[in-house]
C-alpha cells in the first residue's frame, strides 16, 4: 500500500514538474508572440512550424554563452542565487490542487502532490523566501546596479506581501479553511444555491475587492510590469541580474515565468474556483467521476493560462510605475483597502448570522 | 484675429493642465481598462509585417534597382560599348572594355562592336538611372530587384555574368 502511495505521489510530482517546465518554456515564446501581436507584428515564427522550436533555440543559445563570474568575494552566493530563486519558484506547485479526484482500480487519487491544511500559509511563506534569491544574487554580483535592483526588489516584495496577506484573510474568513483544496471545494460549481438568495460561488464575485488587491500584489510579487522596477532597464541596466550570463541568467528569467504560472494558478484557485466549472454536477452524473475530473483539470489549466495571458496583456498596456508611486500604492492604498475589506467581510458575516 | 490656441490639425489637441485628479481618475482602474481595450483591439488587427523572403513589398513602377544588360529578341547582346553610360554616370561606377565582333559571332552580339567586359560597382552606384537614359541602344535598364547583400566588397563589383539578361528571360521578353 505504501509503495503504491509513494509511486502515485512521485508520478504526480514528476508530471507537475514537467508541465510547469513546459508551460514556463512556452510562456517565454508566448510572451514574444503576444508582445508582437499587441504591437501589430507577427513575432518569432521561423524556428520550426509556427516558430514552435524557438524556446529550444533560445535554450541552446543560453547554454552556449560564456558563463561569466565577476570578480566577487562571494562566488558561492553568486552561484547559489539563481538556484535559490528557481527552487522557491518550483516548490509552491507542490500544494496546488490541479484537479479533483480520479478513481483508478478502486483507489481514489487526488491530483495534488500534498494536501496540507496550511497550504495558504505555506504559499505565502515560500513566496517571501523568493526574495532571497534576488537579494543574494544582487548582493553577490558586487555591482552597484545589481545591488540597487536587489534592494528595490526586496523592499517592493516585502511591502506588497503585507497587502497580499491581508487581502487573503478576507477570503479565508469566507472559506473558513486554509487548505487550498478546501477553498476550491467551497467554490463548488458556478452558482451557490445554499444562501438566502443565489449568487455566484466563485470568490471573485464574493470578494471582488480582495481579488483586485491580490491581483495587483501578484504583479508586484512576480516583478512584472507595471511593477518591474527591480530590472528596470532604463535606470539599472539589468537590475539584479546585470552580472549574470549563460544559464544562470536563464534560471532567473525562467524562474520569473514559473512564478507567473504559479501565481496565476493561485489566483485561479483562490478566486476563480480552480477546477470548478459551470454544470460540473450534471457532467459527473452523465459521464462519471473521472471524466468530470479531467474536464476540471482542463478548466483549471484554461484559467491558469488565461492568467498568464493577462500578465502579458497588462505588460504591453500599462507603463512602469515610479518608485514613490509604487510605495504609495502599496502602503497608503492597498493595505488600508485590505483592512477595510476585512472589516466589511466580518460585518457581513455577523449580520447575515452564520 | 485668429485664436491660434484653438487650432488643432489632428483634432486631438489637449491643453496641458495641472489640476488635481478627480476620485475616478485616482482609481486608475477605468483608465487601465480602457487602455487594455485598446491593446486588445490591436491584438486582433491585421499585422503590418511583410514576411520578407516569401512576401515582397510591391515597388513603384518607376523603382530603380539592380541593372540589367539587355539582349534582343534573338538573344544577342544589345550593348555596343559606346561608353555613354560610363560618361553619364555621376558616381563613376561603370567601366568597360570594347572588342570587335568576329565573323560567326553575329548571334552573340547585335552590332560590330561589343563590350568584352562591363563592370558596375554597386557600392558606388547611386541608382540615379542616368545610364538608362544615356544609352542609345536600349541596352541597360534598372530593374525592380535589389542588389543582394554580400560578405566581401569584391562581391559588389558586378561583371557581365551578373548583369546580363538570362537566356530564359529573353523568351519572356519576346512574349511580353
Amino acid at each position: 500500500m505504501d509503495t503504491i502511495f509513494i509511486l502515485e505521489k512521485s508520478l504526480i510530482i514528476l508530471t507537475v514538474f514537467a508541465i510547469t517546465m513546459l508551460i514556463a518554456l512556452y510562456s517565454t515564446f508566448g510572451e514574444r508572440v503576444f508582445a508582437a501581436y499587441f504591437q501589430d507584428r507577427l513575432g518569432p515564427n521561423r524556428a520550426g512550424p509556427l516558430g514552435l522550436l524557438q524556446p529550444l533555440a533560445d535554450g541552446v543559445k543560453m547554454f552556449t554563452k560564456e558563463d561569466f563570474i565577476p570578480d566577487t568575494p562571494n562566488k558561492f552566493l553568486f552561484i547559489f542565487g539563481p538556484f535559490l530563486f528557481m527552487t522557491t519558484a518550483l516548490i509552491t506547485s507542490s500544494v496546488i490542487p490541479w484537479g479533483d479526484k480520479l478513481e483508478i482500480m478502486g483507489r481514489t487519487v487526488y491530483l495534488q502532490a500534498a494536501d496540507i491544511n496550511v497550504a495558504v500559509l505555506f504559499v505565502l511563506g515560500i513566496v517571501s523566501i523568493g526574495v532571497y534569491g534576488i537579494m543574494v544574487g544582487g548582493w553577490a554580483s558586487n555591482n552597484k546596479y545589481s545591488l540597487l535592483g536587489a534592494v528595490r526588489a526586496s523592499s517592493q516584495m516585502i511591502s506588497y506581501e503585507i497587502a497580499m496577506g491581508l487581502s487573503i484573510i478576507s477570503v479565508l474568513m469566507v472559506s473558513e479553511t486554509l487548505s487550498l483544496r478546501g477553498i476550491v471545494e467551497k467554490q463548488h460549481g458556478f452558482i451557490d444555491w445554499s444562501g438566502k438568495f443565489p449568487w455566484f460561488s466563485w470568490y471573485v464575485f464574493k470578494q471582488p475587492l480582495a481579488f483586485l488587491i491580490f491581483l495587483v500584489c501578484a504583479f508586484a510579487e512576480t516583478n512584472r510590469t507595471p511593477f518591474d522596477l527591480p530590472e528596470c532597464e532604463s535606470e539599472l541596466v539589468g537590475g539584479y541580474h546585470t552580472e549574470y550570463s549563460s544559464m544562470k541568467l536563464g534560471f532567473y528569467l525562467f524562474a520569473e515565468y514559473i512564478n507567473m504560472f504559479i501565481s496565476s494558478a493561485i489566483i485561479s484557485l483562490l478566486f476563480f474556483g480552480g477546477f470548478n466549472y459551470p454544470g460540473m454536477d450534471w457532467v459527473k452524473q452523465q459521464l462519471g467521476t473521472n471524466a468530470a475530473t479531467l474536464i476540471g483539470v482542463g478548466a483549471m489549466f484554461a484559467k491558469t493560462l488565461f492568467g498568464i495571458f493577462f500578465y502579458m496583456w497588462v505588460r504591453w498596456t500599462v507603463p512602469r510605475f515610479r518608485y514613490d508611486q509604487l510605495m504609495n500604492l502599496g502602503w497608503k492604498v492597498l493595505i488600508p483597502l485590505a483592512i477595510l475589506n476585512i472589516v466589511i467581510t466580518g460585518a457581513v458575516i455577523i449580520l447575515s448570522g452564520n | 484675429m485668429t485664436d491660434f490656441k484653438a487650432i488643432s490639425l489632428s483634432g486631438r489637441k489637449k491643453d496641458v493642465s495641472d489640476k488635481s485628479m478627480t476620485f475616478m481618475e485616482k482609481l486608475y482602474l477605468p483608465a487601465i481598462a480602457k487602455g487594455m481595450g485598446i491593446t486588445l483591439r490591436h491584438f486582433f488587427k491585421p499585422k503590418a509585417t511583410i514576411q520578407y523572403p516569401e512576401q515582397k513589398r510591391e515597388f513603384s513602377p518607376v523603382f530603380r534597382g539592380r541593372h540589367i544588360l539587355m539582349r534582343d529578341e534573338n538573344g544577342a547582346e544589345r550593348c555596343t560599348a559606346c561608353g555613354l553610360c560610363a560618361l553619364s554616370c555621376p558616381a563613376e561606377a561603370i567601366t568597360m572594355t570594347s572588342a570587335e565582333r568576329k565573323p560567326g559571332e553575329e548571334h552573340l552580339y547585335r552590332e560590330e562592336k561589343y563590350a568584352a567586359t562591363y563592370e558596375i560597382n554597386m557600392l558606388r552606384c547611386i541608382f540615379c538611372g542616368l545610364c538608362e537614359e544615356a544609352c542609345p541602344k536600349e541596352a541597360i535598364f534598372l530593374t525592380q530587384d535589389m542588389a543582394p547583400a554580400d560578405y566581401r566588397r569584391e562581391g559588389f563589383i558586378y561583371g557581365k555574368e551578373k548583369l546580363l539578361m538570362k537566356p530564359e528571360e529573353v523568351k519572356k521578353q519576346a512574349d511580353a
